[in-house]
This record gives structure tokens, C-alpha cells and sequence, in this order.
């Protein structure tokens, strides 16, 4: 049952799975960006978890959906924040959901207009395994396949938890 | 050729009648009401039950735009609509191309006519040479070429001076002077009727002043000079005063009206619709109350037309630089008619205004449906639904609000000089 | 009687989304402010190191422009070029229309070209409505100025100006000054500010430069400057066409000055905390004071900003609004 997930313990077990990653890396200095909002709430804790010095990014990528002309425009767009170059620096981009893909893209798209990072690292706390492209994510908390029609949000930012929702038809 | 109009109800406001008659025509004239004359045996027998049968519709202002502007519409096409609509008889005014300033074009414009055979056509000539307001036209001579009227077609007049000789030579020689008062600087580059539309729209504005200076010179002047002056299509309330009041004055002057101006307001401009340009322009709802009230008190004695057909490009483009007009033969007896259902006028009287009025205004003998006049005739169901369309008019414009709208009244018959003209 | 769509209805979808940007005449108020918070997202954006967004990436801009305007074609230049449009830009006033070839027929080959939005300043009222209605259904139409009739990016970037140092309009007295008849800026704003709710609308300006009828539209119109502009919270000063003295308007632009100039003096009469706007450019000494448009409490410079965010904003706005309403009609098609 997704709502009885513990996002914060799954967050540690993705701190730890993240840290041993970039160290196999030898990625010393990272930075991190969270992509509104979900990962947003999510970046700050790891941040806090890693203890990372660089300070957090944060990605609205409401300019950057490739559907914005079938939904329409997202008028409460706030504006992205990279306070931080990212030329030559190792970026770790961080959602709570991926299910096609497609924010992931659009977000790589935003950060590649900031500069040219050295690398970027992909972490989620869920992966609903309903790619439409092909992005995979580098650090996951968990797996989950859901019912057709059904939808889940990460809701905080405190507490961080799991709602699920049925679309309607 | 004999024919006889049956079971209709003949309604001929001149001559005070509205009953059940029949009607009898030999060799292009009305010979008899009521009971057959002796010895009478008719080629046709048009049966007119259910109808209304009138004198033949006489229309003071129909533009036939030839010659010069055949895109727009031709002498042949036109008067088809004209005798569609039951106008037999219709002026058409000086603004030709070349314009009506010579007794040539005067004869062109009726032969034209005479070889159509549909409607009577009444030229109207040019009060100054081109139209120009500088010179006036040989008036005698275009009087006695055909012309009914002499008229100045929506071109201002800047010279009182002018104006005035042009009276003062008209009276002398009694012929009528059909005027448009229009002030030429307070016209200038406007195009709709300056009050809140126009403001809204941030259309150039024409203010109400702009005619009824114009009418109060050229009432002042032939009150002075003793010409007959007829007032053209006039738009505002004040205008209807200031004719009342020099009616009463004992002034000879006449004005009519153009239908449209009986239906519509500024605020039909909303939109930028080029159906709803027109000149003068349509003013706002106390000035179309004002022109009903005139009508219904008789300051406002004939309804016309003011028919204009335009070609699709001359109103294919923003307000300002589509050319004013709509079409209106067609549509002129049903919106009549629509009068008498909102109460401005009774049935008679709104005939009247299609009949005996425009007569009087010329001063011919037309109009009305009396033995040994000729057999002008209008013959129509009034309580026939249609609508104008793209397909069924006439004419060759297409420009009209009323295109497609809901109408009652159609007209079935038409006669000119005892000749079957039209048949729905 | 036919009746061809009135302009406030012509620029939206079914669902009441922007398709075209005509008019400010007519729009709700939770439209106008949707333009307004998008508008603002954009003003930040516009401040950053990246100030490009793919929004309408692939799409062709067209400027058609029938009356010249360096300015305002070059703004809405970078606006489509910040959301990664491709822009062609027409001065028609120079080419066709004087060979005398007409709209619909310009319309027509331009058609061809396949576009997918024109911006439009033309000298007619009623021209970008025209044009809506006579170019392909899926091609959006600002309006970039038609005749007098409105130039709703201007008068929507006065209200972004309005909405980021003022706040909410309902408490604001609102004065706009000037050649009010000739301008189709205050017609926009009027209806625009009307929209949002403000507090007070004046008018000040001599009765040659006034047109019919303002007070329907629930203006206050002032003859006197002091009068007009006691306890404003906001001056919009328009500017004064030179003509206008030899057309018979006015008398002189000394007279006009002394009556109607925004001065430091005349400022002072308006709440100590007033903005000062103009749509541009300024007449200095004839409309307004320098040192007052250069002034602390002048903004004329920040509007220039504002007017890119806008029409990014409307232009984003009405791309999605038609794209969304031709999915929807291929999807009853279909």
C-alpha cells in the first residue's frame, strides 16, 4: 500500500545508496537540484543527510514540458533558482516520481541551457515502471507498478507522504 | 393585353380605400374596381386571394450604379430586384460614372431601362456640374431630358454661395432639389456616428452636427429662395425637428427616410461589421426613435431604399475603409411591414409611405390605383415567411444585415404599365 | 440579421482560453489575471542568465506591421525569440498595401507562408479582428495597435507595472492624461483597469482631445490637472501627438504644457507614494517634466521590461490556447 510507504526512512536508504554511488565515482563535490516540487522537499533532506556544501539548486521545468500546448500554460511558474554554475560540475537531479520520463528530459534540457555539466546523477524516490523514454533512473527508493486510472503525489513538506488518488474516467 | 386581379384586398391609401375589389387593366392602364366594365374579357386573370394589392412600390433612392460601376450592378440586375421587391417605379441618383450632369447620360440611363422593361426608371441630375458644388448644372435641360429631381448625392456642398444660386435658379424654373445635408468639414475622415460605439470601437466619429447644420442651411435657404426642397435619408432626431418646425413655417420641404435607419443603431457596430457602415451613419436609439416618431406624425411623408449594392471587395476590410451601403429593394416592403407590427404605423399608412408619399414628394401622377391611371401594380402575401439569401436575390450586391434574417411579407406579383414584371 | 463575432468572443477557445489577443475590451477578470501572474514569471525569468525557454520552439512569428514601429516590433521581436520562435518580420506599410494591393489579398499570400501566429499594428480600427476572422483558424493574431480602437499588450504591460508596485487595484485612483480621443494605449487601459477592479478611473484632458461617452464606461473625466490628479495613486501620462497643434486641437505646446504638463510641482498634488507611467516615447517639456521622468517615482524605464514579459506571456498564451483548440476540433473530426 503506497500511502504506508515511509518516505523518511526510504530516504535514508537512498542517502546511503547515493552516497556509495558517488563514491564509486569518485564524485567528491557534487551539487544538488531538486525539481519542483516533490523534489524540491526531497533535495533538502538529502542535502542536509550528505551534508553537501554547494547550495541546493531548485528546476521548474513548467517552460520546458514538451505538452505545454495540449494542457495549456502553468501560469504560477516560479522561476528556476541554480545558484551555482554547473559547467564542469557533477549535478545530482533529483524527482520524487518518474513514470515516462518526460520531466526528467525536459529538466535535462533546462540544466543543459545553464552550462555543460561534467555528469548528471538521477535519483527518485519512486519508479512507477511506465517509461515512455529512455531515462532510468541512477538511485531509486523504490519500485511500484500501479492500477490503470490511479495516481500518486508526494505531498509535505512535513511530514513527507504518499497519497493515492483515482483518476477519473 | 387585358388582365384581371381577383380576390385580393386592394388597399390604395390615395384614394382612401382598403376593401375587397377587383381590379381590371386594358392597354397598360387601370380600367376599372370593384365590377367589370362591359364587354370585358381578360387575356390573364391573376388571382390575388389571401394578397394584398397596392400601387406599385415608388422608391426614391435605388442606386442602379450603371453606368460606371457595372462590378457593383447594372441597370438589368437591379431593376430585377427592384420589381422583385415590388418597386416599379425608383430614382436613381446622379452619382453615376460619368455622373448624371448631362441630358446624354440622362437618355442613356432611361433607354437602358425602356430596353430592360422591368422597372420605371426617374434619373435624378446632378445640381452641379461632376457634382463638385462649384457650377451649376444645366438644370432646365436635364428637367426636360427626364430628370425628376435635381440632387446633390451625399456630396457636400461647401459654398453657401452655391447653394444658394443653385435654389434660387431652381425655383425659378420650379424644379424640385432632392438634398442630402451633409457638412463637408465636420464629415471629413469620419465613418460612424460619434457617440459612445464609436468611442469604443476607436471608429473616427461623425457628430450629429454634421447634418443638422447642413439641414438647418438648406431649410433657412429655401425658406428664402421658394424652391421645393426634398431632404434625403436624413439619420437624426434634430433633423426631424428642425423640418417640422420649418413644415410649420409654412416651408415647402419634404424629407424621407431610408429603411434601415428604422431597424438599426450605433451599437449594431459592435463588431466591426462593414454590413452596418453606412452614410450618414446610423446614429444612436433616440435618434432611430426620433426618425419612427417622424414617420408616425407625418414630418417624414416617404420610405425609400437607399439601395447600394457593393461588390465583395468594397466591404472586405477593416470599418474604415469599406465603402458605405447596403442592399435594400428586396427588403424594403417586408421591413415596412415590420413597422406596422411594432405599432409605428397602421397598414395604410405604411403604404402610404411606399406610395402616394413618394409621389407626392415628386409631384407625379403615381402612386395610386385610380381609373385611367397607369397600371402600376404590387401584388404581395403578407403573411409569407421567407428570407433573402445569397441564391434567391436579385440584385448583384450581397451586402445586407437582413441577408438570411426571418422576414414576413413577400411580394407575388408585380405590374408596371399593365405588364406582368415579376412572379414569385 | 448576420452578425459577425464581436471581437471579446472572437479571442477565445470554446473552453475560454486565450486564441487571439484583440482587445482587453470584454475580458474577464480571472483572464486578465492569468496574463498578469505568467506575465510575472516571465519578468523574473528575464533577470536571469537564462532568458530562453522553448515554449515556442518551431513555431513562426510573423510581425505585420502597416504602420511603423521600431519599438514595439522590436520588443515583440525579442519576446517571440526568447520562447525559441523563429521571427519574419514584414513592414507591409512600405510594400504591397501602397501598390495598393488589398488586406484580404496580402492575407491570402501570406497564408501561404504557413505561420503559426502574426503580430499586428495597423491604422484601421478593427483590422486585427478583420484579420482574425479572415486567416486560417489555427493561426493566433495579436494585436500590436489598430486605428484607435486598442493596443491590449500596452495596456496589460501598464497593468503588470500597476500589479508589481502597487498591489491590488481596488484601492487605486487611476489618472490618465492626455490626447485620450487619438489613443488607443488609454482605451485598452481603461477597459483593462475596469477588468481588475480599480478603485477610480480619471480622464484629464481638454475636451478636443476627449471622445464620447467615457463616462459609460465608468471614467471620471477632469478638465483640470490639479483636480484630476489630487490623492492618484497612479499617472499615466500619454503622449501628445505634434499634429494634434496643427490640426486644430490645441493651440500650442507651451499652453498645453503649462495646462496639463506633469511637472514636479503638479506631482506633488497625487499621493506621496504615486507612479508615474508613459507608454513612450516622451515628448520632454510638452507632457511631461524631465526631472519627473527621470524621476524616483517614474517607472517609464521599468515598463519597457514589463512589455517583453507580457507579450512572452499573451504569446504563450495564445499559441497554447489554439494549438489546444485545434486538437479539439480534429478531435470531434475525428
Amino acid at each position: 500500500m503506497p500511502e504506508s510507504i515511509d518516505v523518511h526512512a526510504q530516504l535514508s536508504v537512498m542517502a546511503e545508496r547515493l552516497q556509495r554511488y558517488l563514491q564509486t565515482r569518485n564524485i567528491n563535490d557534487p551539487v544538488l537540484v531538486g525539481i519542483r516540487t516533490g523534489g524540491v522537499w526531497l533535495a533538502e533532506k538529502l542535502h542536509k543527510q550528505l551534508g553537501v556544501e554547494s547550495a541546493l539548486g531548485i528546476l521548474d521545468i513548467s517552460f520546458y514540458r514538451d505538452d505545454f500546448t495540449r494542457v495549456g500554460m502553468n501560469p504560477k511558474v516560479m522561476p528556476s533558482n541554480l545558484p551555482f554554475t554547473t559547467e564542469d560540475r557533477h549535478v545530482v537531479l533529483i524527482d520524487d516520481v518518474i513514470m515516462s520520463g518526460r520531466t526528467i528530459r525536459a529538466a535535462l534540457n533546462e540544466l543543459f541551457d545553464y552550462g555543460r555539466p561534467a555528469s548528471v546523477t538521477l535519483v527518485a524516490l519512486l519508479d512507477l515502471e511506465a517509461h515512455e523514454l529512455p531515462i532510468r533512473a541512477d538511485v531509486v527508493g523504490m519500485t511500484l507498478t500501479l492500477a490503470p486510472g490511479q495516481q500518486i503525489k508526494l505531498c509535505g513538506p512535513d511530514p513527507l507522504h504518499l497519497t493515492l488518488e483515482q483518476r477519473k474516467p | 393585353m387585358k388582365i384581371q386581379i381577383t380576390g385580393g384586398r386592394v388597399i390604395d391609401p390615395a384614394n382612401q380605400l382598403d376593401a375587397h375589389q377587383d381590379l381590371y387593366i386594358s392597354a397598360g392602364k387601370i380600367v376599372a374596381l370593384g365590377s367589370s366594365p362591359a364587354g370585358f374579357v381578360a387575356d390573364q386573370v391573376i388571382d390575388a386571394s389571401g394578397q394584398i394589392v397596392c400601387p406599385g412600390l415608388i422608391d426614391l433612392q435605388a442606386h442602379l450604379r450603371e453606368p460606371g460601376d457595372t462590378r457593383k450592378g447594372t441597370i438589368a440586375s437591379e431593376s430585377a430586384a427592384a420589381v422583385a421587391g415590388g418597386v416599379t417605379t425608383l430614382c436613381c441618383p446622379p452619382s453615376t460614372l460619368p455622373v448624371l450632369d448631362s441630358t446624354a447620360v440622362a437618355r442613356l440611363i432611361q433607354d437602358k431601362a425602356d430596353q430592360v422593361g422591368l422597372a420605371r426608371v426617374l434619373p435624378l441630375g446632378a445640381l452641379t456640374r461632376g457634382l463638385e458644388g462649384g457650377q451649376l448644372s444645366n438644370m432646365v435641360a436635364l428637367q426636360e431630358a427626364g430628370c425628376v429631381a435635381l440632387a446633390n448625392a451625399r456630396h457636400p456642398i461647401a459654398s453657401t454661395q452655391t447653394l444658394m444660386r443653385c435654389m434660387e435658379y431652381a425655383a425659378t424654373f420650379d424644379v424640385l432639389l432632392m438634398l442630402h445635408a451633409k457638412d463637408a468639414d465636420l464629415t471629413a475622415g469620419g465613418c460612424a456616428h460619434d457617440g459612445i460605439t464609436c468611442t469604443r470601437l476607436g471608429l473616427p466619429g461623425i457628430p450629429e452636427t454634421a447634418e443638422t447644420l447642413d439641414v438647418a442651411r438648406c431649410l433657412l435657404l429655401a425658406e428664402q429662395t421658394g424652391v421645393r426642397l426634398h431632404l434625403c435619408q436624413l439619420s437624426a432626431q434634430r433633423s426631424v425637428q428642425l423640418v417640422r418646425d420649418a413644415q410649420q413655417r409654412g416651408v415647402a420641404v419634404t424629407a424621407d427616410v431610408a429603411i434601415p435607419y428604422l431597424f438599426l443603431c450605433d451599437e449594431d457596430l459592435d463588431g466591426f461589421s462593414s454590413d452596418y457602415h453606412l452614410d450618414p451613419p446610423l446614429r444612436d436609439r433616440c435618434d432611430m426613435a426620433g426618425l419612427r416618431e417622424g414617420l408616425a406624425s407625418g414630418v417624414i411623408t416617404a420610405i425609400c431604399s437607399d439601395h447600394q449594392p457593393q461588390d465583395a471587395a468594397a466591404k472586405e476590410a477593416p470599418f474604415a475603409s469599406t465603402e458605405p451601403g447596403m442592399i435594400g429593394l428586396e427588403t424594403l416592403l417586408p421591413l415596412t411591414l415590420r413597422l406596422v407590427e411594432d405599432n409605428v404605423l397602421t397598414l395604410d399608412e405604411a403604404i402610404r409611405k411606399l406610395t402616394a408619399g413618394p409621389a407626392a414628394v415628386l409631384g407625379l401622377d403615381l402612386g395610386h390605383l385610380s381609373v385611367g391611371v397607369s397600371a402600376d401594380i404590387c401584388i404581395f402575401d403578407p403573411q409569407a415567411q421567407w428570407s433573402l439569401t445569397q441564391a434567391t436575390t436579385r440584385s448583384k450586391g450581397l451586402n445586407s444585415p437582413f441577408m438570411d434574417a426571418a422576414l414576413t411579407g413577400q411580394v407575388t406579383c408585380s405590374l408596371l404599365k399593365g405588364r406582368v414584371v415579376y412572379t414569385r | 440579421m448576420t452578425k459577425l463575432t464581436d471581437p471579446t468572443q472572437l479571442q477565445l477557445t470554446a473552453g475560454g482560453e486565450l486564441r487571439h489577443f484583440l482587445t482587453t475590451e470584454g475580458a474577464s477578470r480571472e483572464l486578465l489575471r492569468e496574463i498578469l501572474t505568467t506575465a510575472d514569471s516571465f519578468v523574473d525569468m528575464n533577470s536571469q542568465s537564462v532568458k530562453k525557454v522553448p515554449l515556442l520552439r518551431g513555431k513562426t512569428v510573423v510581425n505585420l506591421f502597416f504602420e511603423n514601429s521600431t519599438r514595439t516590433r522590436s520588443t515583440f521581436e525579442l519576446a517571440a525569440k526568447r520562447l525559441s520562435a523563429d521571427v519574419l518580420n514584414l513592414d507591409i506599410g512600405t510594400s504591397s498595401a501602397k501598390k495598393g494591393e488589398t488586406l484580404k489579398d496580402t492575407l491570402q499570400n501570406l497564408q501561404a507562408m504557413a505561420s503559426d501566429m502574426f503580430v499586428v499594428r495597423h491604422h484601421d480600427s478593427g483590422a486585427a479582428h478583420f484579420i482574425a476572422q479572415h486567416v486560417t483558424p489555427d493561426v493566433a493574431i495579436i494585436n500590436a495597435g489598430d486605428g484607435r480602437h486598442a493596443h491590449p499588450t500596452q495596456g496589460m504591460l501598464d497593468m503588470l507595472t500597476i500589479h508589481r508596485h502597487k498591489g491590488d487595484f481596488s484601492a487605486l485612483k487611476v489618472a490618465i492624461v492626455g490626447d485620450i480621443l487619438h489613443s488607443r494605449v488609454a482605451r485598452s487601459e481603461i477597459h483593462a483597469l475596469r477588468a481588475l477592479g480599480a478603485g477610480e478611473i480619471r480622464v484629464i484632458a481638454p475636451k478636443t482631445l476627449l471622445p464620447r461617452g467615457l463616462e459609460a464606461l465608468g471614467v471620471k473625466v477632469y478638465f483640470d490637472l490639479a483636480q484630476g490628479l489630487k490623492d492618484v495613486d497612479v499617472v499615466i501620462m500619454l503622449r501628445l501627438q505634434l499634429e494634434r497643434m496643427s490640426s486644430a486641437f490645441l493651440p500650442s505646446q507651451s499652453e498645453f504644457y503649462s495646462l496639463y504638463g506633469l511637472t514636479r510641482e503638479r506631482l506633488k498634488l497625487a499621493h506621496p507614494d504615486a507612479i508615474v507611467m508613459h507608454p513612450g516615447p516622451i515628448n520632454r517639456g510638452v507632457e511631461i517634466e524631465s526631472e519627473v521622468a527621470d524621476g524616483c517615482q517614474s517607472l517609464i524605464l521599468k515598463q519597457v521590461g514589463y512589455g517583453i514579459a507580457v507579450r512572452m506571456a499573451v504569446m504563450s498564451m495564445a499559441m497554447s490556447g489554439q494549438t489546444r483548440q485545434a486538437a479539439a476540433l480534429a478531435e470531434t473530426v475525428r
